[in-house]
């Protein structure tokens, strides 16, 4: 995914790396304040990060592709995290994970056609007493049933 | 100071959160405003209470009434029948779930669940508001460091975590006083304390709820082991899942630093001292700690081998000590109360207590603390209250996706470091799945390799290839196409992997094989040569059956089934072609007889 960075989003990037510019090992604190920007992180921005920091682009990139949490791709508008963690495995996480992908006609790590929701794992989030577990943008849902994914989806349409 | 007639905790940790418990503490602020009480109650949002599964959870103080489940509706009752006319509201006091009959527990030192266990390391947890040091101050916070700094050398410190039999929490057991011990002897001027707060094994939470109720004891106990052995910077290194952690850990440190606790020249001592947080990116290997010092350095989270050891070259190259969050908040106590109280919890050379996050099929799901040596039993039917919906306990996983099952035979084994390794488990870092009957341990050993699998950094090649030829074969046996002599591929492969990994990861990704094979080989048999899962888990594994005799042949089945596996005639029972099914189940619901079933 090559686009070009706005002359805003270029001075914003420029920003975060001013500010770790000093320190040793900056370069994970960066790319999480750049993905927050974004929700990615485009090529353009890895790059911009690289030459600010003095780091070669390969080992950007070799970080970026390590780290889950770090997404080469745009995502949807909703990314719903379906935990599955033990807890939520012994619990039925799975049931509700097709329930998700047959209403949603995608499949996990894919992104509904409309833009609207992607869909994706996370790892124990730690609310395993609320097993099985999702969020969707900023809200939480625990003992999620099957029965239920239909009625939660629906608030986001 | 203020003085107030009555407090009201609310809990805050996250699974209230996930609750509501923000809603209900909105609204209870409203209430009192409303009746003209909030000069007189204090309202304090805890941590974590540890009781996660009954949520939104209030605590009225001085009676110590427990509240549980409370909706936003439930509060104008509460503020205006308790807390302005002194009476109680039954209906939503803590009710013990294993009795017959609906019984109301009032007190929170009588519920089972709290009364049973031992707290030291969540002595704050669900007590304090963490977001504010005075009230860590007033619990004795500080004193530890004080007393350290004022008192004693560093290798006293040294000293006294060592007699105190300290273990770390973070897996490994290794003695916390010798590790201290081996930094405090490394030579150089700059030295690292670094705190590993990735809390990675899925269904532990014990780390996080440590690090959202009481963060200024973790900045205190890194305060401590840095002091004795000579660092001046530490970091404290937390999963990117865990912002709520985050959250209370940047403002602890923040109060911490305006109090002149980190700084220069702590306590006049001369003692320098500054903690940084470094947060995570979503990889489970970072939880191993040469992979995690590589994560705080900014490169690609790969496990080193070692030597060198930490203590001799681990952050940027100078001596490192790393240990777990739950073992750095044991030493404050230690320093404080001294390594002889310390030792009389627990039993020989497993001194102190353990925290444990129960979840899975249990009554009670939450946070327990217990002496270590506490018998399983114990903790998961005496306190969390055993299996629940009638159904029969199974094992208990322990240690994550390095640890492995523990069968009901072994319930009464004692919980400490060695007994748990000879089980073929370990300690981990302290979650506890347990399963009931209907759990198949095939398809969990599939979903932990699974796990591993997708975890493995790719670095080294046994266990890049290895746990994904091991994970091969399960997903064969567990979609019903197992052959025989794969038991036998799964064990030679299991010890060749634990053998030539690089790091712990792959050593102990066989472990949940082993321990299923171990205490469960019957069920991968079934699986193999009789093509049946007891448990009823795996979907290839199982036949969808019309019972003749409930059958009127209405034809819906047949009609609703997406590849047409059902055929019949009116009057006669419908059939159903094996080989055509894919064991989807819309017939089973479509039934209107309940004449289908799947076994
Ligand atoms: C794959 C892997 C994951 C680990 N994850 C964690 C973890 O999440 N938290 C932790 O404290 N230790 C973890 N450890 C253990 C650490 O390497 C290290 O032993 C521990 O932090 C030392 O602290 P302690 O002595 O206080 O237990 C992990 C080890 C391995 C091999
Ligand atoms: S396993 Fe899902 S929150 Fe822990």
């Amino acid at each position: 995914m090559s686009s070009k960075l706005s002359t805003d989003q270029v001075q914003q990037i420029a920003k975060i790396i001013d500010e770790y510019r000093d320190q040793q090992g900056s370069l994970i604190p960066v790319l999480h304040k750049v993905q927050s920007i974004f929700g990615y992180l485009p090529d353009e921005a890895q790059k911009q990060v690289a030459y600010g920091l003095g780091i070669p682009v390969a080992e950007v990139y070799g970080v970026v592709t390590f780290y889950t949490l770090f997404n080469t791709e745009p995502s949807g508008q909703y990314i719903i995290e379906l935990c599955m963690g033990t807890a939520c495995y012994v619990k039925g996480a799975v049931d509700v994970q097709h329930e998700i992908e047959s209403q949603l006609g995608i499949a996990i790590n894919e992104t509904t056609k409309d833009g609207k929701f992607t869909l994706r794992f996370s790892r124990c989030v730690g609310a395993c007493s609320l097993a099985p577990f999702m969020t969707i943008g900023e809200d939480v849902y625990g003992r999620v049933k099957q029965e239920d994914v239909q009625r939660i989806l629906s608030k986001y349409h | 100071m203020q003085l107030y007639r009555a407090h009201v905790l609310v809990c805050g940790g996250t699974g209230c959160v996930t609750s509501g418990c923000m809603d209900v503490h909105a609204e209870l602020e409203k209430q009192l405003e409303k009746n003209g009480l909030s000069e007189e109650i204090n309202v304090i949002v805890t941590g974590c209470v540890g009781t996660c599964d009954i949520g939104p959870i209030l605590m009225v103080y001085p009676e110590a009434i427990f509240y549980q489940k409370v909706q936003v509706e439930d509060v104008a009752e509460i503020v205006e029948e308790h807390i302005l006319k002194g009476r109680p509201v039954n209906r939503l006091m803590y009710q013990d779930k294993t009795s017959e009959i609906a019984e109301f527990i009032e007190k929170y030192y009588d519920i089972d669940f709290f009364n049973r266990q031992t707290r030291i390391v969540l002595r704050n947890t669900g007590v304090i508001d963490s977001t504010k040091i005075d009230e860590y101050i007033a619990r004795d916070g500080y004193q530890a460091i004080a007393k350290a700094l004022t008192e004693m050398k560093p290798i006293e410190v040294v000293e006294e975590i060592k007699k105190s039999g300290l273990r770390g929490r973070g897996g490994g057991g290794f003695p916390a006083g010798i590790k201290l011990e081996l930094g405090h002897k490394a030579d150089g001027d700059q030295k690292y304390m670094i705190c590993n707060a990735d809390e990675g094994d899925p269904g532990a939470f014990m780390d996080r709820s440590l690090l959202e109720g009481d963060p200024h004891s973790i900045i205190e106990g890194m305060m401590l082991a840095s002091y004795a052995i000579g660092a001046n910077q530490g970091y404290v290194y937390v999963r990117a899942e865990y912002p709520l952690a985050v959250d209370r850990l940047v403002t602890a440190i923040k109060q911490a630093k305006e109090y002149g606790l980190l700084g220069d020249n702590i306590f006049g001592s001369g003692f320098n001292y500054s903690l940084d947080l470094r947060v995570g990116a979503g990889a489970f290997v970072c939880g191993e700690e040469t992979a995690l010092m590589h994560s705080i350095e900014g490169l690609r989270g790969e496990p080193t081998p070692k030597p060198p050891y930490p203590t001799d070259a681990g952050v940027f190259g100078y001596p490192s000590v790393i240990n777990n969050v739950e073992t750095i908040a044991n030493m404050p106590q230690i320093i404080l109360n001294g390594s002889d109280w310390f030792n009389r919890f627990g039993v020989e050379n497993n001194k102190g207590t353990k925290v444990f996050a129960v979840a899975g099929n249990i009554l009670n799901t939450g946070l327990v603390e217990v002496e270590l040596g506490t018998t399983l039993r114990t903790v998961i039917f005496d306190i969390c209250g055993g299996v629940p919906n009638g159904k029969k306990f199974k094992a208990v996983q322990i240690g994550g996706p390095s640890g492995g099952c523990i069968p009901a035979e072994y319930l009464d084994t004692p919980i400490t470091y060695d007994s748990l390794t000879s089980l073929g488990a370990m300690m981990g870092s302290g979650g506890l799945i347990v399963m009931d009957e209907d759990t198949c341990m095939v398809d969990l050993a599939r979903f932990f390799l699974d796990f591993t699998q997708e975890e493995s950094c790719g670095k080294c090649t046994p266990c890049r290839i290895g746990t994904k030829r091991m994970l091969e074969i399960l997903e064969r046996i567990t979609e019903g196409h197992g052959q025989p002599g794969d038991i036998e591929k799964l064990e030679e492969l299991a010890e060749s992997i634990g053998d030539s990994s690089f790091c712990g990861l792959g050593r102990a990704a066989p472990n949940p094989i082993l321990s299923t094979l171990r205490f469960f080989r019957d069920e991968y048999e079934a699986h193999i040569d009789g093509h049946k899962c007891p448990a009823g888990i795996c979907k290839g594994l199982l036949n969808v059956e019309i019972i003749e005799d409930k059958c009127r042949s209405c034809g819906i089945c047949a009609r609703i089934c997406p590849v047409n596996a059902i055929a019949g005639q009116r009057g006669q029972p419908y059939v159903v072609d094996q080989d055509t099914c894919t064991r989807c189940g819309l017939c089973i619901e479509s039934c209107p007889f309940d004449a289908i079933s799947k076994h």
